[in-house]
This record gives structure tokens, sequence and C-alpha cells, in this order.
């Protein structure tokens, strides 16, 4: 196994924070793409609380029209594109090299241009608010025409997702040579950790869908800069032909944005049951049918345009259940009649399960295309990407956060804190995001500023409101956990999980070159074989 | 076809992780260019005359177009423009060629051949669009044809400084019969650029 002592590298050594922004380390660089991304998600819950303190009661004046809508915008512009997207290519840039028992990633350097090209997105996305008539207003989808007659913070915001496209883009590239190329010695394509083929099955997403992003983005930028009439009827255009565009990329999207949670969650429920993932290829399988089916989804985000075949993409979205459901047995396959113990990643990924589920579940009455036409831009469409992205990815990144903690820093977060802020968060999320089903069932609109008290709405509002508020106080423990550990010396144990995975097979932190010795691979659990002998049988 | 050369060579050895990250790059490309003819295809797909005669008439009676404005494309130029870029990836391949049998010379005239037939067809292509009567404004058929082949004059370019790089890194003697992975890169770019025109040239001149 690997020895503790790491060789100093080098005869120099650099300021610490010269080290930071030039390094081409794989490791470091995700840690960076998580602290950026887990401070745009603060950002993000900020801009939430403001918009769910807006809505507590009726009829409020807390923030006007106008302020409102840069907030509901913005909130779901850095959640989706500088919180989960990013978090992704953190967790990935950090644990796929060393999944796959590679000393880096492909290209080092094009992997530090695209966290680089991260912070900067950021920053110009969020001058909107420093702008005359203030940041985007058109929503996190800009619809047209709508997103023509804004002021200058839709262009900025037009040009961040730009860049932050480009950033994913050859990311993706990135990750895809990485684990075509330089995977080690026995790991062959089908022994890759089921995290590694999630963010494969992503960056295929993420490098087909995202360059056709940015022709939306172009066209909509030209039509607001030069006169463009792309989704103008003025001019001959059409205005549906921004929501072909726009959902071409921003269905696909979706599962870019959990495909790698449910990867993480596979890595975790295996380890806490102590069993390995129940139907492994048929994960793989499925995983890639999803990524297939999502390119031909699209547009049952538009069934209310009249302008689209209906029961075509209806259709297709009811197949996605499918191998979705496919995963939903290799999770409750893997847990059943393991040996289950609920420390905090577990608990997380417990979370996952049992809101996906929800999240999926509501997801497939819209796909029916006379339900839709009742739910389409209600407060059920809201519930439904929660349960999906707050529900699905936010548990997945909190559960490997806890998971792999030890490894990233060489210490445990507190497992009783880790408790407490999921049992917060649990019950926050869901006091929050509930009441919205019935809201929307009740034909309360989405991306209104205020509301009338219809049919007792405030009440629900107000109960939304206090879960909203629970989930930022689940994130007290969290912080505190985060603290305490900094304040201990790093203890960790190369494995402290008994894992499977080649991460566990070196020091945590791991050193610089990641590995002193790669274990032989036989299967894809190389870690367990290393504790209990290979079984033939793999 | 001209191809033959680099797939015997690369027949030895698998493609090296640089050659596969510029091809993944080259895919997105496509869905890039993918995105804008779809647009394109959507747009003419919901007007009832392409080009959109209808649409400018009530522009100009509206005041938001002028009244010399035409939809028309002249075909002559940009069919001349077409032959030359197509030559020019010949003259590229056979650059690659001449380096795979260690030809530094050759290399070096056939790259300076293809950058001066991209320039050609670009100066050629500033030419046209000053001869048009029609503005990025007039209609989403004039929005459609700048976009188009705006941005494929901008790939066409940047092609053209790939393969400037090259060649003069070609002159400082990088490049040999076994290390030249830069120059076929480029070749593989100019190729998708030149294949590009010609799905662009059918589209927007051929079919209309």
């Amino acid at each position: 196994m690997a020895s503790v002592a790491v060789p100093k590298q080098g005869g120099y050594s650099r300021p610490l924070i010269l080290e930071w922004i030039t390094t081409v380390d794989h490791k470091k660089l995700g840690i960076l793409y998580l602290y950026t991304s887990l401070f745009f998600f603060a950002v993000g819950g900020v801009l939430a609380l403001l918009v769910r303190t807006q809505l507590a009661v009726a009829d409020n004046n807390f923030v006007d029209n106008h302020a409102y809508n840069q907030i509901f915008t913005m909130h779901a512009s850095a959640m989706l594109f500088l919180f989960i997207i990013p978090i992704w290519a953190g967790f990935g840039n950090y644990l796929v090299p060393l999944q796959i028992g590679a000393l880096d990633m492909a290209f080092p350097r094009i992997n530090a241009l695209s966290f680089w090209l991260f912070p900067p997105a950021g920053i110009i996305m969020f001058a909107g608010f420093l702008v005359k008539d203030g940041a985007a207003q058109a929503g996190w989808t800009a619809y047209s025409p709508l997103a023509k007659t804004l002021g200058t913070g839709m262009d900025l915001w037009i040009i961040a997702v730009a860049i932050l496209g480009v950033s994913s883009t050859i990311g993706a590239a990135n990750f895809l040579v990485t684990m075509f190329r330089m995977r080690a010695p026995g790991m062959t394509m089908f022994r890759m950790p089921i995290f590694c083929w999630t963010m494969l099955v992503t960056s295929v997403l993420q490098l087909l869908a995202t360059p056709v992003l940015a022709s939306a983005l172009t066209m909509l930028f030209i039509d607001r800069n030069f006169g463009g009439n792309f989704f103008d009827p003025n001019g001959g255009g059409n205005a549906v032909l921004w929501q072909n565009v726009f959902w071409f990329y921003s269905h696909p999207a979706v599962y870019i944005m959990i495909l790698p949670g449910m990867g993480i969650v596979s890595e975790i429920l295996p380890v806490f049951s102590r069993k390995p993932l129940f139907g492994y290829k048929a994960f793989i399988f499925a995983t890639m049918g999803i990524g297939g089916l999502g390119f031909s989804v699209w547009a049952h985000h538009m069934f209310t345009t009249g302008a689209v075949l209906k029961p075509w993409f209806g259709f297709m979205t009811f197949l996605i259940g499918i191998p979705t459901g496919v995963k939903m047995f290799n999770w409750l396959g893997t847990l059943w009649r393991g040996q289950i113990s609920f420390e905090a990643p577990m608990l997380f990924a417990l979370g996952f399960i049992s809101m996906f589920l929800i999240g999926g579940i509501n997801g497939a009455f819209s796909a029916a295309v006379p339900v839709d036409f009742a739910l389409h831009d209600t407060y059920f469409v809201v519930a439904h990407i929660h349960y999906v992205l707050f529900g699905g990815s936010v548990f997945a990144v909190f559960g490997g956060l806890y998971y792999w903690f030890p490894k990233i820093w060489g210490r445990k977060l507190n497992e009783r804190l880790g408790q407490i802020h999921f049992a917060l968060m649990f019950i926050g999320f869901n006091l929050a995001f509930f009441p919205m089903h019935l809201l929307g069932l009740d034909g309360m609109p989405r991306r209104i500023a205020t509301y009338n008290d219809f049919n007792n709405w405030q009440a629900l509002n107000m109960l939304s409101t206090g879960g909203a508020f629970l989930i930022s106080l689940s994130m007290i423990p969290f912080i505190a956990a985060v603290v305490m550990a900094f304040m201990r010396p790093k203890d960790q144990p190369n494995d402290p999980w008994d894992a499977n995975t080649l991460e566990w097979a070196t020091t945590s932190p791991p050193p610089v070159h990641n590995f002193d010795e790669i274990p032989e691979i036989h299967s894809e659990r190389p870690l367990f074989d290393l504790r209990h002998g290979t079984n033939p049988g793999h | 076809m001209a191809a033959h050369g680099a797939t015997a060579t690369q027949h030895k050895e698998p493609m090296s992780n640089g050659m596969l990250g510029f091809i993944l790059f080259i895919a997105s490309e496509v869905m890039f260019f993918g995105g804008l003819f779809a647009a394109y295809f959507i747009a003419r797909a919901d007007s009832r005359q392409w080009p959109p005669t209808d649409a400018l008439e009530q522009m100009k009676a509206a005041g938001t177009a002028a009244q010399s404005v035409e939809l028309k494309l002249e075909v002559a130029l940009p069919l001349i423009a077409t032959c030359i870029l197509v030559l020019s990836s010949f003259t590229v391949q056979w650059a690659v060629m001449q380096i795979q049998k260690g030809n530094r010379t050759g290399l070096i005239w056939g790259l300076f051949i293809s950058i001066a037939l991209g320039v050609t067809f670009l100066t050629m292509q500033m030419y046209d669009y000053s001869q048009l009567t029609f503005s990025s404004g007039d209609t989403v058929w004039a929005t459609a044809f700048y976009t188009l082949t705006g941005f494929h004059g901008a790939h066409v370019a940047g092609g053209a400084i790939f393969m400037s790089v090259c060649l003069v890194r070609a002159m400082g003697g990088q490049f040999s019969a076994e290390h030249h992975e830069a120059v076929e890169a480029a070749s593989f770019y100019w190729h998708f650029v030149d294949v590009v025109w010609i799905a662009l040239f059918t589209t927007l001149y051929i079919v209309g």
C-alpha cells in the first residue's frame, strides 16, 4: 500500500496564493471548483430567501416587481449555471483521475482554463445588478421576445452563460479523453466506477448540447444588439424558435445536472450497504439511455405553444421513466439485505433516492399532454424542478461532500452534526417544496411577484417560506462541522469507509502524483478485492 | 482520396490524446453550426415565402426597412469563392502528405498556398457583403444569412491563423515525418470549415 511520506516536489516553494492561481493539478482545480460553486450556492440561496420572503404573505411589497424579476432570474441562473453544473466538474476533476488510477487529467492546462473561465463568468452575470435597469429579468430560460426588450443586464447574462458554455464544453472534452485514454492497466471501461460513467455520459451531453446553447445565445445577442430578427415576428422571425434551440440544450442540461449526482449516490450506497452495486452494467446502460433519450424530449417544455408534435414528445418523455426506473431498482437492489449503516453520506444518499423518486413521478405527470396544459407555468413545475435538482442533485452534493471530505481534506466531518444537517435539510426541503404541488394544482402561476390570498394560498406559501429558512438553518451544522474538521489535524487513513474504488487506495489527501502504487485491478471494486481477495467470478 | 496517406500512418499507433481531444472539439463545433442551421430551417419552414418578401414589404410599409432593400443573392462570385475554398482543402492535405514523407519544403509551400487561398476566400466574401442591398435587420432571412456566413467567415479566419502558426513553426523546422500533429489538427479543422461552407453554399445559394 501507499506510504505516507510524500517526496517534496521541486527544490523551491511558491507563495500559496500563486500556487493556487497557477496550479494545473486536477485535485487543486477540483477544490477550486468546489469552493467557487459552493460560494455561488450561498449567493443563490440568499436570493431564494429573498424570493420566499416576498412570497411569504399575500400582497406583499418587500421587493417591487422589477427587483423580484431580477432576484428569481438570478437565483435560478446562479443555482444552475454557477453551482450545480460546475460543482460536478469539481467532483469530477478531483475524483475521475483518482478513480481510474491516472496521474492527472489528459489536458491539465485546458483543465485550468476551464476553471478560470468560471469565476469571471459569475462576476459578469452578477455585474448585471450594477447596470441601469438591473440584472437579467427573463428567467433562466430567457424567452424571447421578452429577453429582447430588457436592458444591459440581459447582455451580461448572455455573455456569462456563453463563457460558462465554453468552460464546460472544453471541460467535457477533457473528461472524455481522460476516461478513454488515461485509465490504469486493468481498468477496462466496464470496470470504471459508476461515478466516472455518469461523468462520461454527462460529458457527452455537455460536448454535444452546450454548443447548441451557444448558438441560441448568439442568435439572441444578434437580435438584441445587431437588429436581428431570429425571434422577432415583426421581421418574419419566430419566438418559438428560441424555445426550440434553448430546450435542445436545456433538456439534456437537466440530465447534466442530475447524472453525476446519481453517480455519487451509486458510490455511497454500496459502501454503506456492504454490498456491490446491484446491476452495475444495467446502471451504465440506463445512464446511456437517459443521455440518449435526453436529446429527444426537449419540446415537452413547449406543449402549450401548440407548435410541436405533442404525441411524440409526450411518448419519448414517458420512455425516460424506463431507464430511470432501472436505476431505482439498482439502488433498491443494492440496499436489499445489505448491512446498512446510517452515516451522514448514506443519509443524504437515501434522501436523494426518496426525493428524486417524487421528482421523477411528478415529472411523469406533466409528460402527459393534457395534464401539462393544466400544470404548465404553475408552481407544480417549480415543485418538480426542486424535487429533482434540490431533492436530487443538492442532496447528492452534500452526500458526496460528507463521503469524500476525508479523502480531499484528510479530516472527517462530525457525524452528529452531519445527522442534524440532514434532518433539518430534509424536513426544510419538504416543507419548502411540497406545498408548491398544491399551489400549482390550485393554479398559482410561477414567476409572479405577489398574489392574492385566494384559497388559502398564503398559508401554503408561509409554510414554504418557513421551509426555505429551515434549509438555510441546516447550513449552520454543516459549516460548524467543516470549521471543526479544519481545526483538527489530518488524521484520516487511506480508506476510512472500507470503500471499493481506487481513490481510497492512496493517502488522504493524496500526494501530488496521486499514487505511490496502484493495486491490481480485476473488477469494478479493486479495493474490495484487495481486502478480501480477488473473486474469479467477477 | 487524399486522406489515404494519413490513415495508413495512423494504423501503426493509436491516435494521440491531443488529436482525440481536437476531434471532440470539432464535434462541438459541428453542433454549434447545427444549432444555427436548425434555426435557419425552422425559420424557413415557418415562412409563407422564402426569402420572406412578404415580411420585408410589411417592414418597408412600417418604415423599419429601407425601400432599396432586395432579398437577393448573386451566385457567381460565391461559386468562385467556393471553388477556391475547396481547392485549399486539397492543398492543405497535400501539405500533410509532404511532411508525412519528411518533405519540409513541401509542407511550407502547401501551408502557404492554403493560407493564401483562405485569405482570398475571405476577401471575396467581404467584397460580396459590400454588394448586398440588405443588412442584418432586414427580415429573419437576412439575419440568418449574415449570422451563418459571418460565423463561418470567423472560422475561416481562425483556421487561417491556426495554419499560419503551423507555417511559422514549419519554417522553424519544428515538424518532421514523425512529429507533425499540429499540422494534421489544422488540416482537420480546415476540412471541417470547408465542409460547413459547402453545406452553407448549398443551403443559402442553391436551395435558397
